[in-house]
């Protein structure tokens, strides 16, 4: 096995039950992705992406195969497990920022924190820390009803790093944003990329995002249809 | 452990939404409330009821004569007028026995000047004062020697005072009872109402002497009054039987042709009905304790379902599910002993407020306020439960995806 793949998947399959019928979303994935790039994964909806970035975040454990993250078994483990593995090791940004309302971006970006033995001190200092890499310094104790939609994103990209995880998620980062701000996350993610070294996964079916992505997998109907790298 | 992390988590949420938490803790405040309210109300009866009796005199045994019966026909009780003073002697001379007194009672029209007055005329020994715990307002009661001596003298209840005398001193005035001259030695203090018989203060207390002189039966006592040392009246009670069945020559096994009734027992029947009222007050009261722990539960569900999102997010950054059970129980519990300790503020006024509006002695007792806090923390729990699982049963996919 290759250690320098952060994520190696091996014939992984997801069923769901609708009712009496089964809708088969994953119908036998193998791919591996080495640490440190910029990886699309594309393809349009009700292609299986989401799904398969469910399994890949540890949201959602597949039917059948084997998925390894940093060379661990994690399509065992039970939901408690799973949640340990999202909290230390995953950074989720979601399309719709999932933002908690009402809330400061300093209690947003501290909140993976709440749930590991972070002492409160320096669950702060972290999250200041992560603030000042998406450039919202300043802006700390701005609630969420308070920001525009790029600095909602850039909160969650913060909230995503605070716990120095082994890679950033994104699931269509700049759907609701308008291009320019689109362009400013992206190049965020290109920064993080290259200065820190992170591993992102990007899911989206906009080619204009996935331009940044060293390596692109498209996806169709469960299935891997082909892959670009540069 | 994180507990502290959650807590905080929890009083944010409920203080971003103060009304709503303030509604949802009035439902436990009422209770709460209610119940030490009602509880205070059923106590303080209790007191003043168990007040009374001992104003009565708890050591108290009154003998009676039985029924009398000739030829399988029964009389009522006292009908068979056979006490004696013989009997009171011997009596009085028992262990358990500390004062004894005589009694014999007639109901007849007193006069003094122009005023008349019927009222009723007890006969009793010298010890009646110490056996009824009745102090003198006035002047004295008199001495064993007097009624020895079947002395016309009379101590007046303050109803019959105030009606001869309208003030005026009535010590060493001559009134006449029965057409028979008694002189006037003193008057007994206030005690109000009797219960049922009338009031204590419309009497005559004569030397009961002079009461058989008045009524014409010599030698014959209607009642034995009776007080045992503290604690032993049970005791007293025993002797008394004994030796009334042994004066009396009453065989093994026969009816008994006297009675002795026993304080103690009226006055634990009574402290029984003023807990059943207790009970039932404190059980109405907890019913609206469990109708404000039902809004808690209903409150939380609506809470769980409006932060399905929110719950979503918090497991997608590493929240298991024991962290969203212990958010959401936490917030329940908070929002209950909130409430509890409000409750018990409003139970306090309100039972001061009963007390000095509709003028019912109550009692609030710490044991009420310490049962409906802790009730109040259970109800919490209880109700918080089933929606704080239901949120820590969310699938997160679903979650975040919820809108």
């Amino acid at each position: 096995m290759d250690n320098n793949n952060i994520i190696q998947i091996e014939n992984v399959t997801r069923v769901y039950k609708v009712g009496e019928t089964e809708v088969h979303a994953l119908r036998g994935i193998s791919c591996s992705i080495k640490k440190g790039g910029i990886v699309a994964i594309m393809g349009p909806s009700g292609s299986g992406k989401s799904t398969l970035m469910n399994i890949i975040g540890c949201l959602d454990n597949p039917s059948s195969g084997r998925y390894l993250l940093e060379g661990e078994e994690v399509s065992t483990f039970d939901k408690n497990k799973l949640a340990l593995v999202r909290n230390k090791r995953i950074g989720f940004i979601f399309q719709s920022f999932n933002l908690l309302a009402r809330t400061t971006a300093l209690e947003n970006t501290e909140l993976p924190l709440v749930y590991s033995d972070v002492p409160r001190k320096k669950a702060k200092d972290m999250a200041m820390k992560a603030l000042a890499q998406v450039g919202l310094e300043g802006r700390e104790l701005h609630k969420t009803n308070q920001i525009s939609g790029g600095e909602m994103q850039r909160v969650a990209i913060a909230r995503a790093l605070v716990n120095n995880p082994s890679m950033l998620l994104a699931d269509e980062p700049t759907g609701n944003l308008d291009t320019k701000t689109g362009i400013e996350i992206m190049d965020i993610f290109k920064k993080l990329n290259q200065e820190q070294n992170i591993t992102i996964i990007l899911v989206t079916h906009d080619p204009e995002v996935s331009v940044i992505a060293h390596r692109r997998i498209y996806i169709r109907d469960g299935l891997i249809e082909r892959e670009e790298r540069e | 452990m994180n507990i502290i992390k959650i807590s905080r988590v929890s009083l944010k949420a409920l203080s971003r939404n103060k009304m709503r938490s303030f509604l949802t803790a009035l439902g436990i405040i009422i209770g709460v409330g209610a119940v030490i309210a009602m509880v205070s109300i059923g106590q303080g009866a209790k007191a003043a009821v168990e007040d009374r009796f001992t104003s009565m005199g708890t050591n108290l045994l009154t003998i009676r004569s039985g029924s009398r019966s000739r030829g399988g026909l029964h009389g009522g009780a006292g009908s068979s007028q056979n006490l004696t003073e013989a009997d009171a002697e011997a009596i009085g001379e028992a262990d358990a026995v500390e004062y004894m007194s005589p009694q014999v009672s007639t109901r007849t029209q007193v006069k003094y000047g122009n005023k008349n007055w019927n009222t009723s005329i007890q006969g009793v020994g010298a010890d009646y004062p110490m056996i009824r715990n009745w102090d003198l307002d006035i002047g004295s009661f008199f001495e064993a020697n007097m009624v020895r001596a079947g002395q016309k003298v009379a101590v007046l209840g303050s109803e019959v005072n105030q009606n001869l005398f309208e003030g005026a001193d009535p010590i060493g005035q001559v009134i006449r009872i029965n057409r028979v001259p008694f002189r006037v030695v003193g008057v007994l203090k206030t005690k109000g109402e009797a219960g049922g018989w009338g009031s204590h203060d419309d009497q005559i207390v004569v030397p009961y002497t002079s009461a058989q002189r008045l009524t014409g039966r010599r030698a014959r006592l209607n009642s034995i009054e009776v007080s045992s040392f503290t604690g032993r009246s049970q005791e007293a009670k025993m002797e008394i039987e004994e030796i009334m069945r042994i004066r009396h020559k009453i065989a093994p096994g026969a009816d008994d042709d006297f009675r002795v009734s026993d304080m103690t027992e009226i006055a634990e029947a009574a402290g029984e009905s003023t807990k059943i009222l207790t009970i039932l007050l404190a059980g109405i009261a907890s019913v609206s304790l469990l109708v404000g722990g039902i809004g808690i539960m209903n409150i939380m569900l609506v809470s769980v379902t409006e932060r399905i999102r929110e719950i979503g997010i918090r497991m997608s950054v590493g929240a298991k599910e024991r962290d969203i059970l212990l958010q959401f129980l936490t917030e329940a519990i908070v929002l209950s002993i909130f409430g509890g300790i409000l409750g018990i503020l409003v139970g306090i006024v309100s039972s001061k407020l009963i007390a000095n509006l509709a003028g019912w002695s109550t009692l609030i007792s710490m044991g009420s306020i310490i049962l409906a806090f802790v009730f109040s923390g259970s109800v919490g729990v209880f109700f918080g439960f089933y929606p704080a699982r239901k949120a820590s049963k969310l699938d997160p996919i679903e979650a975040l995806r919820y809108e």
